[in-house]
C-alpha cells in the first residue's frame, strides 16, 4: 500500500521545457483540496483507509444518505467520495484538507484510473491479431481473427480463447511516472507521460509502489 | 481555448516574430558547451510550421557545404534567443517539400514585393 495519494481530474497533455530546454510531454492533472470525510481503522473498519471528496456539491443533488454522511461527519458536500487505502492514517483526521503540496516536484508517483471504453472491438484492435491478407483472392475477412481452435477434439472451443469483446473502460494502472511540476497554488500537478482515462477523469495519485528513487 | 491553457500560457513566447513558410529567417540558436553558452545563427528557408499553441513547431532548410540540412524547432522554444526575418517569399504551398527534389536556381524562392501587414 501506498503512503500517501490524493485525487485529481486529468486535464489533458501537453509539453513543458525542463531546465535544459528539452521538451517533456506531460498529463496535466487537477488536485483540487480533498477533504477527509472520513477514518477508517483497523479496529473498527478492518482495514485502514481515508474516505474523501473535492469539489462542491449542491445541497438539491444529494441523496439523503449522502446528505446524512456530510452532516455526521461535519464535511461539507462534495462531488464524490472515495476511499483511500493508506499504510499509515495516524496523520490524518476528519476535516483536514489535503492539496497538491503532497506529492512534489521529482517524485515517482502511480495513477489508477478507468481507461477509454472502445466499445465492441474486434481481435485485431483488442489482442493485436495480424489480420489476414488483403488480396490473394481474400473475400471479406480481411479483419477477421481466422482459426479459433481444431475440429473433432476437442469439438469446442478452449476457455479464455482470446476474440472479439467489449475493450477498455476498465480499471487501469500506470506505475513510476515522474511528477514534472507539483504546483498547489494554481492546484495542477504535471507527470511525465500519458494516463489512462478521457479528459474530465477522476484519477487516484499514489506514491509509486515500486519506489522509484527521484532522480 | 484548451483545457491545458493554464500550463501553455505559461510557456508561450511575446517575442516571437509573425513569419511563414517561404520566408528567409536567421535563427540564432544558443548553444552551451560545458558551462559556456553561445549564439549559434541557423540561417535558412522556412518550409513548413505545423502544430499550434505550446507544441507549434517550424521546420528551416539551408544548402551547408553541398549538402542540405534541415533543423526543426519548437516555436516556443527557450533555445531560440532571437529570430530574424531576412526575407520574405512568395510562395502558393503551405509546406515547400519541393524544394528538397531541386537545387541551385529552381530551389530559389521568390521573394515578396509587397511587405504584408503585420
Amino acid at each position: 500500500m501506498a503512503t500517501k495519494a490524493i485525487v485529481g481530474e486529468k486535464v489533458g497533455m501537453t509539453q513543458v521545457f525542463d531546465s535544459e530546454n528539452r521538451a517533456v510531454p506531460v498529463t496535466v492533472l487537477r488536485v483540487s483540496p480533498v477533504r477527509v470525510v472520513q477514518v477508517k481503522t483497523k479496529d473498527k473498519e478492518g482495514y485502514d483507509a481515508l474516505q474523501i471528496t473535492y469539489g462542491v456539491k449542491a445541497a438539491s443533488k444529494l441523496s439523503k444518505p449522502e446528505a446524512g454522511h456530510f452532516k455526521t461527519h461535519n464535511v461539507d458536500p462534495g462531488k464524490k467520495l472515495i476511499e483511500l487505502r493508506l499504510d499509515d492514517i495516524s496523520a490524518y483526521e476528519v476535516g483536514q484538507e489535503i492539496d497538491a503540496g503532497l506529492i512534489a516536484k521529482g517524485e515517482k508517483v502511480d495513477v489508477t484510473a478507468v481507461s477509454k471504453g472502445k466499445g465492441f472491438a474486434g481481435g485485431m484492435k483488442r489482442h493485436n491479431f495480424k489480420g489476414q491478407g488483403a488480396a490473394h483472392g481474400n473475400h471479406k475477412k480481411h479483419r477477421a481473427p481466422g482459426s479459433i481452435g481444431a475440429c473433432a477434439t476437442p469439438a469446442r472451443v478452449f476457455k479464455g480463447t482470446r476474440m472479439a469483446g467489449h475493450m477498455g473502460h476498465v480499471q487501469v494502472t500506470t506505475l513510476n511516472l515522474e511528477v514534472v511540476e507539483s504546483d498547489p497554488e494554481k492546484q495542477l500537478i504535471l507527470l511525465k507521460g500519458a494516463i489512462p482515462g478521457p479528459r474530465g477523469a477522476v484519477v487516484t495519485i499514489r506514491q509509486s509502489i515500486k519506489g522509484g528513487v527521484a532522480q | 481555448m484548451n483545457p491545458t491553457d493554464l500550463v501553455d500560457n505559461a510557456i508561450l513566447r511575446d517575442d516571437v516574430p509573425l513569419f511563414r513558410p517561404g520566408d528567409t529567417i536567421k535563427v540564432h540558436v544558443r548553444v552551451v558547451e560545458g558551462n559556456r553558452e553561445r549564439i549559434q545563427v541557423f540561417q535558412g528557408a522556412v518550409i513548413r510550421r505545423q502544430g499550434s499553441g505550446a507544441r507549434e513547431t517550424f521546420t528551416v532548410r539551408k544548402i551547408s557545404f553541398g549538402v542540405g540540412v534541415e533543423r526543426t524547432f519548437p516555436v516556443h522554444s527557450p533555445i531560440i534567443s532571437k529570430i530574424e526575418t531576412v526575407t520574405e517569399g512568395d510562395v502558393r504551398r503551405a509546406k515547400l517539400y519541393y524544394l528538397r527534389d531541386r537545387i541551385g536556381k529552381a530551389a530559389k524562392i521568390k521573394e515578396r514585393r509587397t511587405t504584408r501587414v503585420s
